[in-house]
């Protein structure tokens, strides 16, 4: 046995760097203690109901309908998100205009404010009576109250994601790039399209999920604005609550386990696509 | 290609050709701006903005008394014990994880990262709900729990234990990509010198990282204070008792008590604003000491 042999049963690599054991041991410990045992908890108590229960209750119409409206309305409100946050970080990146401090600094207030003060907030604006929603009243727009109020709480939330991701790949972006696009004979429009937007895809693609999976969870900023209406604007995690509530945690267990699997799923296809862009265009998020 | 300002037959320089070549044609421009300041006008200053008008309508003597209510008063102070609790435990628990992940190479590191980040692609409901699933009384501990008389759920180590879940990943995200950056040199010096780890630790990496340290630290704690969906679960909105500022909110709000609803919602505003202001200055001022992903 050899030293050659050693080293590959070493878990870790020689350091002079002390107290490896005790930040790793403090690291899984907590890790275990907080994350871990609960988050099996509900992997073991969704899988003690049996195929058949589980099954019944998460293709129950009421459970089928909620989850539709939460990842529908999830991935709504991110799309809208890639087309106002690519805008926002262009236009912070690249432009100068007065109040830019500002501006920059405000797009990080939906990670700082509590999501309830955003919901009642919200709903104040957009309510049938409310500061805007007044406006939309006599258009035939109603914003609050429907699933189209679930899509604006998404909005507000998710939008730091998709400008915090791309905003420091756009500012990395070579000039000569452009240059040399422009020399080629390409126009304005063309530069972007052609040059500029697939360099930015795969961060885009990145703030897009992180978007969605933020939306997807979503509860606090939603439950106010959305009416909460069985069926029609009712998301996955208050028909948790609700079921909860109800003292069925057989449901509720499903609901959560159903919603744990399509997240990590999406996030898994979006982590290929981005691997798979960033081998295409060479940089990534 | 030399951007000399030699003239061309139409009279514009080299470097304003390429200037014109490489952005976009004024009203663009003008267009783009508008649209980005028109959302953000929509999306973020106006609810903002609703907040403080909505908690000021009937004046700010009424506004005061609200805030003067003894269960508002409880609630700031359930909430300021939690934060209290849950930050410095996910505080030591960063530093830990980034000392072992950033300043060793070993077998799982990047699989430990993912499930440090877990908590991020968890809805905050279903972090309570797991806490529910395991504390409760139809659960195996529940009985057992019951009958030593040790209440977590419906009680205030319920609501710190679904803070600590949600607030998890913040130190040790900003803390890791930092400490990378910085490499071990500076701690493999101090030991050669002869300074003992804890030394070490202390005189050389925390001067380092303070700032980085600082960063994730306010963002922990503006979680942790304006958290909702996890704590609304564990809570059982006891008045007075067990609810946090943000379901005290949702309580006077679904009671149609506006003013006071948004009074208390100012007081989480204006913790939002501090952060937000805080967290500019440290990205102005100390941005080399913060982590590159934060850096812009």
């Amino acid at each position: 046995m050899t030293a050659r042999t050693a080293s590959l049963w070493q878990i870790r690599q020689p350091s002079v760097i002390p107290g490896f054991g005790l930040a790793l041991g403090v690291t899984l410990s907590w890790l275990t203690l907080i994350i871990l045992i609960p988050l099996s908890g509900l992997v073991w108590r969704s899988s003690a109901l049996g195929w058949a229960t589980f099954w019944e209750l998460a293709t129950d119409q009421r459970t089928v309908n909620a989850l539709r409206i939460s990842f529908g309305t999830a991935f709504l409100a991110a799309l809208i998100n890639v087309f106002f946050g690519v805008v926002l970080a262009w236009v912070l990146v690249r432009y100068r205009f007065p109040g830019k401090r500002v501006i920059d600094a405000m797009v990080d207030l939906p990670f700082a404010l509590p999501t309830a003060v955003a919901g009642i907030a919200l709903t104040t604006l957009y309510a049938p009576n409310g500061w805007i929603g007044s406006l939309l009243t006599p258009l035939g727009i109603k914003i609050a109250f429907t699933p189209l109020g679930i899509v604006f709480a998404l909005v507000f939330v998710g939008l730091p994601f998709v400008v915090r991701t791309v905003q420091p790949i756009m500012e990395e972006i070579d000039k000569e790039v452009e240059e040399a696009a422009a020399t080629l004979g390409a126009n304005r429009l063309q530069t972007i399209r052609r040059v500029l937007l697939p360099g930015l895809a795969p961060a885009v693609l990145t703030g897009f999920a992180l978007a969605f999976a933020r939306g997807v969870g979503e509860y606090g900023s939603v439950i106010f604005i959305a009416g909460n209406l069985p069926y029609v604007s009712e998301i996955a995690p208050l028909l948790i609550v609700i079921r909860l509530e109800e003292f069925a945690y057989p449901a509720a267990t499903a609901i959560a386990a159903v919603m744990l699997v399509i997240s990590f799923a999406m996030l898994l296809i979006i982590n290929m696509i981005q691997a798979w862009s960033r081998r295409r265009y060479g940089y990534g998020a | 290609m030399a951007h000399d300002g030699t003239a061309s037959p139409t009279g514009t320089t080299n470097t304003e050709l390429v200037r014109i070549a490489t952005s976009e044609h004024r009203l663009a421009r003008y267009g783009l701006i508008a649209t980005a300041l028109t959302f953000v006008g929509l999306f973020l200053v106006l609810p903002l903005a609703a907040v403080f008008t909505e908690a000021l309508r009937n004046g700010p003597g009424e506004f005061l008394t609200v805030l003067s209510d003894p269960e508002t008063f409880a609630a700031i102070k359930l909430t300021l014990l939690v934060a209290g609790i849950a930050v410095p435990l996910n505080l030591v628990f960063g530093i830990a994880a980034a000392w072992a992940i950033a300043k060793f190479e070993f077998k799982g590191k990047a699989f430990l990262t993912t499930l440090i980040d877990l908590p991020f692609s968890v809805s905050p409901v279903i972090s309570g709900l797991v806490f529910v699933l395991l504390f409760g009384s139809h659960s195996l501990l529940g009985p057992w729990l019951q009958s030593h008389g040790i209440q977590i759920l419906f009680a205030v180590p319920g609501i710190v234990l679904a803070t600590v879940f949600v607030t998890f990943p913040f130190v040790a995200r900003e803390l890791i990509p930092l400490m990378q950056e910085q490499g071990t040199s500076d701690e493999e010096a101090a030991l050669s010198l002869g300074a003992s780890g804890w030394q070490t630790f202390w005189h050389v990496t925390l001067p380092n990282i303070k700032w980085g340290l600082l960063y994730g630290v306010l963002l922990c704690n503006a979680r942790a204070m304006g958290e909702f969906g996890a704590v609304s679960v564990v809570s059982g909105h006891i008045r007075g008792l067990t609810n946090t500022m943000p379901l005290q909110v949702e309580i006077l709000y679904n009671e149609y008590n506006f003013v006071a609803a948004f009074a208390v919602a100012t007081l989480l505003a204006l913790l939002a604003l501090v952060t937000l202001v805080l967290k500019s200055l440290l990205e102005m001022k100390y941005s080399a000491q913060i982590a590159a992903s934060r850096r812009h």
